[in-house]
């Protein structure tokens, strides 16, 4: 044992050269702490970081261009209108981190959309009836096991028939948007059940201010509770612990961030002609200046809520998620590792099929219906969202929290550039840039940190 | 280690007859379409014991070995742990006999931190089957405590570890879940001095622990430094097995160009072994 201590001096000296991410380490010891020291202190992502200082900066820009765009209603559609690629997003972290690509999730988005809408329009009239309180739950049942199932047939031919999955979900982009022509008579299909519309969002379709205070207070106490708890198990291991400091300032971030978002939703009331009209049906007399009826969270936005927890739990929490990573990081590891490596690629599309049944019901619900043309482009926009976030091609690198960061840019662009009234074609291109720079910036970081 | 002077044995078999081999690879066949890689091989291993596989390039070792980890299905052939007869189709199979394996490419998940290549594919769970990360953190603490005190980074990918240091979280693995045997596939060929040195102390600390080690390796002098017994493979087949002792390096060599027995290598041999030297 003791000439083992002796020799291990020399690796040991490596360890000052790796410094990539900030995990795990502590503040310089000497002199007044840089910024950079306190952040690490913190043991916060420095990535996310620079991420959500980067979103702030696209906000203020554009608030500073026209101040219109920083009204509360403003932050609604465009969170609405980010909810479909934000909760594709999550699920491509998982395929792309496991070296695939899925570039299918568009058509299979029309697809399912398609489907909602047929079913709500052409089969529930003549079977469970229009009045049916469940009907919008079947429905959506449906279109996950569907969803689930078009994952596991992609899934199946790349994880088992060994075929490339940018092949096999090539053929899913044009396949299945065939299908929805075949699918639908080439037409429009509408409309869905009301009920079922809730999940795209608007005034109806948001939890209300009380509600939403509530979810707020409930969201608040999980993420300290999280935190006081990793904190207990790790002093009770002996781990070196994060300054007590660190552990307020990010408990008191994460609970502001949570209720300012609350504030904001809530700030947004009803139109007053929608206030009258829920007035009058439900017998209230408006007082002077109208009814005054808060918004809330809108539904698609606590659907992306509740994806992200699921999501980032699978993958942080669950051995399927540390499955994936380590395949991502060397297959062949995983596989002498004893793991099976073609069931856990096979369920990443299966995840990824979910995924587009949920973000399908968020876009058709919008929409009221199903549109030849739903979800077209979604690829593009999901795989940059999650490359933006942070998510390597070369695999076993990404993270939830990212991807829906990067899904937020994405959609802060298009909706911001595109309220200051610049066209569809420039926003894309200065999409394309942001895109190709961000991940030019993060390789050289990545470069210069090794 | 003086292993071999207590025990001066004259044959490679003569000094451990009598006990039970640990693992016993009899008549392994492996031929890859028309390719013969594997043939006819058998090979002994005793607990607290190492044994050394040599070849040149396409000598059949890494075949060998991963027929073993069940990495790779013989086409015939028998495994024997113990005295009893095992199949062994695929890595899980392997594990569950103890038998664990150090890739000569190191199989580490690079970007998963030290307990999660650790517990790779074995990972522990809380009751409700979510990733117990301090367990696994702590018990990857107490092992690389035995194997490198020095060693603090528990967080970091593994990535942006020393050679020596991936090699030694590689080694926790098999120390952690007891492995009785052990393959070392080139362990110190992608290592410096000291790490090779560092290396060289734990396979002689698992020794003395009674674990059973195949230590394939090119260097000739790792394994004439660590094993016991030597066998030297050429073009598939086993051409000799060897007590260290009674061999020089220049045997061993001369088996692994010719693929001779030293008492078969003629005059003429001998310069061609001058002139490839």
């Amino acid at each position: 044992m003791t000439d083992v201590a002796g020799t291990t001096d020399v690796a040991g000296t490596t360890d000052v050269a790796g410094t990539t991410d900030g995990a795990g380490k502590l503040p310089a010891p000497e002199g007044r702490p840089s910024i950079g020291d306190l952040i690490r202190a913190t043991e916060i992502d420095l990535r996310l970081f620079g991420m959500v200082l980067a979103l702030v900066v696209i906000w203020v820009g554009l608030g500073w261009a026209n101040p219109v765009i920083l009204q509360p209603v403003n932050f609604l559609t465009f969170s609405v209108q980010a909810a479909s690629t934000a909760v594709l997003a999550t699920g491509m972290v998982l395929v792309i981190v496991s070296r695939n690509i899925d570039l299918s999730v568009g058509s299979v988005v029309g697809l399912i959309g398609m489907g909602y809408a047929v079913f709500m329009a052409d089969i529930v009239p003549t079977t469970i009836g229009l009045s049916n309180p469940v009907g919008w739950i079947i429905a959506l049942a449906l279109g996950v096991l569907f969803g689930a199932l078009i994952g596991a047939f992609q899934g199946f031919l790349i994880a088992y028939a060994e075929i490339p999955s940018f092949v096999v979900t090539l053929g899913g982009l044009l396949g299945f948007r065939g299908l929805i022509w075949q699918f639908s008579g080439g037409t429009t299909v509408a409309p869905n059940l009301p009920t079922f519309n809730l999940l795209g969002g608007g005034p109806e379709g948001s939890l209300g201010g009380i509600w939403a205070w509530l979810l707020g207070a409930l969201l608040s106490a999980a993420a300290v509770l999280l935190l006081i708890n990793a904190r207990r198990t790790r002093r009770k291991y002996g781990f070196p612990l994060r300054p007590m400091w660190a552990e307020a300032a990010i408990a008191a971030v994460s609970v502001g961030t949570i209720l300012a978002g609350v504030f904001v939703s809530n700030s947004y009331h009803w139109p007053p002609g929608l206030a009258t009209q829920y007035a009058v049906a439900h017998g209230i007399t408006e007082p002077p200046g109208g009814l005054q009826i808060e918004a809330g969270i809108p539904i698609p936005l606590l659907i992306v809520i509740a994806v992200t927890i699921a999501m980032t739990f699978l993958t942080t929490r669950r051995r399927f998620g540390r499955n994936v990573f380590a395949y991502g990081g060397n297959p062949v590891a995983a596989e002498l590792a004893g793991i099976n490596t073609r069931w856990v690629v096979m369920r990443t599309f299966i995840l990824m099929g979910i995924l587009c049944a949920i973000s399908a019901a968020i876009a058709s619900a919008r929409l009221n219906g199903g549109t030849l043309d739903l979800g077209q482009g979604y690829e593009l926009y999901v795989i940059a969202a999650a490359v933006i976030g942070g998510t390597s091609f070369a695999g076993g690198i990404g993270t939830i929290p990212g991807a829906i960061l990067g899904a937020l840019v994405m959609q802060s662009l298009q909706y911001g550039l595109g309220f200051l009234g610049f066209n569809s074609p420039q926003v894309n291109m200065v999409a394309a840039v942001v895109l190709v720079a961000v991940v030019g910036i993060d390789q050289w970081n990545r470069r210069r940190s090794r | 280690m003086t292993d071999g002077a207590a025990n001066p044995a004259t044959s490679a078999t003569a000094r451990t007859a009598g006990t039970t081999p640990l693992v016993e690879m009899r008549k392994i066949n492996v031929a890859f379409g028309g390719v013969h890689a594997v043939r006819n091989v058998s090979l002994d291993l005793h607990a607290g014991e190492v044994v050394g596989l040599v070849g040149g390039n396409g000598a059949g070792k890494s075949t060998l070995t991963k027929v073993l980890s069940g990495a790779q299905r013989s086409d015939s052939g028998q495994i024997l742990i113990n005295g009893t007869a095992v199949d062994i189709g695929n890595p899980r199979d392997a594990k569950a006999q103890g038998i664990e394996c150090i890739y000569q490419t190191l199989a580490l998940a690079d970007n998963l931190d030290a307990p999660a290549n650790l517990f790779l594919g074995r990972e522990l769970t809380t009751r409700i089957g979510n990733l117990d990360d301090d367990q696994m953190e702590d018990a990857t603490r107490k092992v690389m405590g035995r194997l490198n005190p020095n060693f603090k980074r528990f967080t970091t990918p593994v990535v942006s570890l020393s050679g020596g240091q991936r090699q030694a979280v590689a080694i926790a693995r098999a120390v952690y879940f007891n492995a009785k045997i052990l393959i070392m596939d080139e362990p110190t060929a992608a290592l410096g001095p000291a790490e090779t040195a560092q290396v060289r102390n734990l396979v002689r600390q698992l020794k003395e622990d009674g674990i059973g080690i195949l230590l394939i390796s090119h260097d000739i002098h790792d394994v004439y430094d660590l094993a016991d017994r030597v066998s030297v493979m050429y073009h598939g087949e086993i051409v000799d097995t060897v007590n260290k002792h009674d061999v020089s390096t220049d045997d061993i060599l001369g088996m692994i160009i010719l693929g001779k027995k030293p008492g078969e290598v003629t005059a003429k041999d001998r310069e061609e072994l001058e002139l490839r030297a």
